[in-house]
């Protein structure tokens, strides 16, 4: 099983999500995505936008620089 | 295939979608598709799938741009008038997706480079305005086992159906062309301009649907709408064992230029 990285601290809605979808696009059953994301908006609908779209969120947890926080999404 | 950053920007909103996302935009992507005529189903119909990113878009039309066609041919501006249709829909086509390889035919599909020219795509679209090509397009991808998107207008009314194959054909509903005059052309009885761009776009849809797999398509359904008490309509539809083309004894097997109307004829020999 795979793990993939993406980082979106940069990005803003609704491209948080889209750049999201297309790292997702990559996993098969059983991988996992890790998202590097900023509070606010992105921790909002990332992870509800993935469950809407059938993924699982397996955790969130804050990361090393403050105000940001990394989810582990699988397929 | 991996997308640059503007084509992830570009497509973004088909990305986001369930249904779509990149796996169905990267179809659109592959997509080839024949449009025939740029006037007023083929104007809404060509800028949508061009915004859409489908990847080859091909266009057949005879005629020149007329300062009449301005009313609803929306893919047509005023400096166009007189400048061949499909080199103003091609130009704009470009403006608005420089990914999109346009393959233009300044001609009339006619029943001897009909099956050439759509054997080259996975879709045809009938954007035309009279029953001879719409028969010979249904004939046409018949023998061709393309599937294709009928849509036809006039006054306030609009019908679309869509053939794949095995599904009930253009011809299972409507026997054969009527007779040249029993039934008037746009420029005979008029058209509202904004009814064009309601049927084109519910052809480009049904085109992205199928190019995505997404949804239902309207096979073996006819949809029809009058835009004066905006009511739509869905007859289903079904296979006709007696159709003359796709019945068990089709007496149709070739293909065949039907007759014009007189002033069909003559008001595209006005415009050349």
């Amino acid at each position: 099983m795979a793990n993939y990285k993406l980082d979106i601290t940069k990005e803003h809605c609704p491209m948080t999500f889209v750049k999201t979808k297309i790292e997702l696009s990559k996993l098969k059953a059983g991988d996992t995505l890790e998202v590097l994301l900023t509070e606010g908006e992105p921790l909002e609908n990332v992870p509800r936008s993935s469950e809407e779209q059938g993924f699982k969120v397996l955790s969130i947890t804050e990361a090393e620089v403050k105000g940001t926080h990394l989810i582990v999404i699988q397929k | 295939m991996d997308f640059t950053e503007e084509q992830i920007q570009r497509y973004s909103r088909h990305i986001l979608l369930q249904d779509v996302g990149v796996e169905g935009q990267e179809k659109i992507n592959n997509g080839k598709v024949l449009i025939v005529g740029a006037g007023g189903l083929g104007a809404p119909i060509a800028l949508y799938l061009a915004a859409a990113g489908v990847g080859t878009i091909g266009i057949i039309d005879g005629d020149v741009v007329d300062l009449s066609n301005l009313q609803r041919q929306v893919i047509h501006f005023t400096p166009d008038v007189n400048k061949p249709k499909v080199i103003s829909a091609k130009e704009k086509i470009n403006l608005i997706n420089p990914d999109v390889k346009v393959v233009t035919y300044q001609k009339l599909l006619t029943a001897e480079n009909a099956l050439d020219i759509i054997n080259d795509y996975d879709f045809v679209v009938d954007g035309t305005d009279n029953f001879p090509v719409k028969f010979l397009i249904n004939d046409a991808c018949m023998i061709a086992k393309k599937p294709f998107s009928h849509g036809g207008i006039l006054r306030f009314d609009g019908q679309t159906l869509t053939y794949v194959p095995g599904s009930a054909c253009y011809r299972c509903l409507f026997h054969s062309p009527p007779p040249p005059n029993a039934v008037p052309t746009c420029s005979q009885a008029g058209v509202l301009g904004a009814i064009a761009g309601m049927l084109g776009t519910i052809q480009a849809a049904e085109v992205l649907k199928y190019l995505t797999g997404v949804g239902d398509l309207l096979t073996n359904r006819l949809l029809t709408f009058n835009a004066k008490t905006m009511e739509f309509r869905t007859v289903h539809t079904k296979h006709n064992d007696n159709c003359p083309v796709c019945g068990s004894h089709p007496t149709v097997t070739g293909l065949v230029d039907y007759e014009q109307a007189v002033c069909d004829i003559e008001s595209h020999r006005k415009q050349k």
